[in-house]
């Protein structure tokens, strides 16, 4: 895969043809033969153009990847390798990194206004932005703080699930209840944090997993309190500061207060707004903390364990910080999730949301705010736009998760700003970030 | 008392199969340092493509059940074994090297993949098998109940002690074994030494996904059914026994999963079904806590 020395024209079709030959090996016992029921039992059922029209694919596909090696090697050969530069280059990029966040919040301050947007892009903005809201609450604890985590959507079950029950059994109106939530996600974050943040690495990673499907598992069969599998259902709805989103349009009302033709569409702006104000109250506090000691005490943590227990940090203290910080943001989100949909079920909280929200968080660039925001747009934005492939869907999704990571493992955007710096301060290519570099 | 050791010998069975997952996790981990999340998948794999061998026969009109057994056996491992090997060279080998999160992340991404690849080539509906192996030895009928081990399970045991033998043979006694261990060491200084790491890791994932199989052709037989899902909780419990055990250590891959197994059944059968993966789960958090390096586990010392 170096593309070193340009190949021939026979070594890329004898290559393509392995491939083909691979890939016919692979294919076969589960492309070439369908399962199918007959009465009790099953039979097979042979598919051998599906098979062959794969193979075929997977040889032209291959000869075609050889070809594009072959030329790049040889262009590279005439023009002498660019090198690969710690700086980034300054002028037009650098121009496009300080333009890119005020360009995207400007877009998404006016979205619901522009000309075109219905009910269904405004639908789709709320859900990108309660996942650029959870990545960035990720972020803290995966970019910032280096611990990594695969449980998160825990939190936001936990965030859920507390706001339903305060909503529906104590009748606290959301404003009251969003700290609320928030505090009981970091609570959680803090009881589970508490005993396994002595742990390294790859063990974290399978203890926040673990604990991710034991909240699951503990949402999904405590039927009293829950619901079990059926789920919360009636989660109040919010109102704008006391007054209710009603079609009567009433006195007491938003549309009556205001003056307005009562539409359903004030309640999916006013969501749209309350999702972008508690993602960008996320993305504030975030930037704010990382010039506190605190935030630099976990990238500290991140880049160098042993060296910042030396200096005095307190590790456990640090991490736990990071962890429930993390988790409020999660909290928010998921309290936000239960007003949104006014049903919650375990079935939303499953381990692939954890593994979206990482791979958003890791797509975007660890760390990088606005990475973090363009990974979210352009993977759930993604996601909506194969809607109509249905089950292929999740196919192109997984497959596009490694060709992803196989083009850019840095993230999208692979260039961090130092949060300290004596004198100037230089962009750091992000393949330096966790080397005692960034 | 007699029903204790009916658990004891279902949760043996389990702890069997689990383990033959966890030697792949543990064993990739112990070489490249990452999770294989879609080692899970892989068996999955191992299990669907041991259903079409045993439907394969059954058509072909095979009816000695040992030499159906073998047959499927080597089918569903020269298979599954190319689909490790091509996992590994389309997704993890181009990221070599790279940070440590972008392995991870691809492994999700080939773990979603391969579900779906399942689910839409074989539907998403479950898949029984007619039990291949039936009857059973009965142990004790003194008591309440009848304590029996079916010759699945001695099977299951069976061929779990064979594999088990022949890997340590090989991770022991061999050229390959000894470039592994060389390679889990210290990757650079094996090549340095001439040994070719790439092709040693290739075959890490290849020797990984034949157990892996070997354990889906077990599920199947023992469960009766299977569906496009089985690969990720299977895979959740046998990393969680990798990493119980010392992840790394293959011995404690075996024990660690045996344990899992164990709790799993124990905890269902004398307390509820439905949290006998919480009790699994916090079993490992417990265990973490006061065994940070898991129980077989080296305690890695950190030099600056």
């Amino acid at each position: 895969m170096s593309g070193a020395a340009p190949r021939g024209m026979a070594a890329i079709v004898r290559d393509a043809g392995l491939a083909a030959l691979i890939a016919l090996g692979v294919g076969a016992p589960l492309l070439g033969l369908r399962t199918e029921p007959v009465g009790r039992g099953l039979t097979l059922i042979p598919r051998p153009g599906l098979l062959l029209s794969v193979v075929a694919a997977v040889f032209v596909g291959r000869i075609l990847v050889g070809l594009f090696m072959a030329q790049r090697a040889l262009r590279r050969r005439v023009i002498s390798p660019a090198p690969r530069a710690m700086l980034a280059p300054p002028g037009f990029r650098s121009w496009l990194g300080r333009a890119a966040g005020p360009a995207m919040l400007a877009f998404a301050l006016l979205l619901p206004f522009m000309p075109g947007i219905g009910r269904y892009e405004i639908d789709l903005g709320t859900l990108v932005l309660t996942y650029v809201m959870l990545g960035w609450g990720l972020n803290i604890v995966v970019g910032l703080a280096g611990l990594l985590d695969l449980g998160y959507v825990a939190f936001y079950a936990v965030g859920a699930y507390s706001y339903a029950l305060l909503a529906k059994h104590l009748e606290i109106g959301f404003w009251a209840a969003l700290p609320l939530t928030g505090l009981c996600s970091a609570v959680w974050g803090i009881i589970l944090g508490f005993p396994v943040l002595r742990l390294r690495g790859d063990y974290l990673a399978i203890v926040t997993l673990a604990f991710g499907e034991i909240i699951r598992i503990v949402l999904l069969n405590w039927v009293g309190l829950t619901g079990g599998p059926n789920g919360m259902s009636g989660i109040p709805r919010p109102s704008f500061f006391g007054l209710p989103f009603s079609m009567a349009g009433g006195e007491g009302t938003f549309a009556g207060f205001f003056g307005l033709e009562p539409s359903p569409l004030h309640r999916i702006i006013f969501l749209y707004y309350l999702i972008l104000a508690l993602a960008l109250v996320t993305n504030f506090v975030t930037i704010r903390l990382r010039r506190h000691p605190i935030g630099r005490a976990w990238e500290a943590l991140r880049e160098d364990e042993v060296a910042s227990r030396a200096l005095g940090l307190s590790v456990v203290a640090v991490k736990l910080t990071a962890f429930a910080t993390g988790a409020l943001f999660g909290g928010f989100a998921g309290a936000f999730f239960a007003t949104r949909q006014g049903f919650i079920s375990p079935e939303s909280f499953t381990f692939i949301e954890s593994a979206l929200i990482l791979a958003i968080v890791v797509l975007g660039g660890m760390g990088s705010q606005i990475g973090v925001a363009t990974a979210a747009v352009v993977m759930i934005g993604g996601f909506e736009l194969f809607r109509d492939l249905e089950q292929f869907r999740m196919l192109v999704f997984g497959l596009a998760m490694v060709a992803i990571m196989v083009w850019r493992p840095r993230g999208l955007v692979s260039s961090r700003e130092p949060s300290v710096a004596l004198g100037a301060r230089k962009m750091v290519g992000a393949e330096h970030v966790a080397e005692g570099r960034g | 008392m007699d029903y204790a050791l009916q658990q004891l010998v279902n949760g043996l069975t389990l702890g069997m199969i689990y383990g033959l997952i966890a030697l792949g996790y543990t064993m990739v981990y112990g070489i490249i340092g990452m999770i294989n999340f879609a080692h899970g998948d892989i068996f999955m794999v191992g299990a669907f493509t041991a259903l079409i061998g045993f439907l394969l026969l059954g058509m072909g009109g095979v009816t000695f059940v040992p030499l159906a057994l073998i047959l499927v056996l080597v089918l569903a491992m020269a298979f599954t074994s190319l689909y490790g090997f091509t996992v590994e060279r389309l997704a993890y080998r181009p990221l070599r090297g790279s940070f440590r999160l972008a392995p991870l992340i691809s492994a999700i991404g080939m773990s979603i993949f391969l579900q779906n690849f399942v689910q839409v080539t074989q539907g998403a509906r479950v898949k029984p098998l007619e039990p291949v192996v039936q009857g059973g030895v009965v142990l004790s009928r003194g008591g309440t109940v009848e304590v029996t081990l079916s010759y699945m399970q001695i099977s299951i045991i069976l061929t779990t002690l064979v594999v088990l033998t022949v890997f340590t043979l090989i991770i022991g006694r061999t050229p390959l074994g000894r470039a592994m261990r060389a390679c889990e060491q210290d990757r650079r200084m094996a090549s340095l030494l001439g040994i070719d790491t790439d092709r040693t890791i290739s075959l890490t994932f290849v020797i990984g996904a034949a157990l892996a199989a070997v354990a889906g052709m077990m599920y199947l037989l023992y469960y009766g059914v299977i569906d496009f899902f089985i690969g990720f909780v299977a895979g959740i419990k046998a990393f969680t026994a990798a990493v119980l055990g010392g992840i790394g250590s293959l011995p404690g891959a075996v024990l660690g999963a045996l344990l899992i197994g164990m709790i799993e059944t124990f905890w269902s059968a004398y307390f509820s079904v439905q949290y006998k993966d919480v009790a699994a789960f916090s079993i490992l958090a417990i265990a973490l806590i006061f065994l940070p390096s898991g129980i077989l586990g080296r305690h890695e010392v950190e030099k600056v």
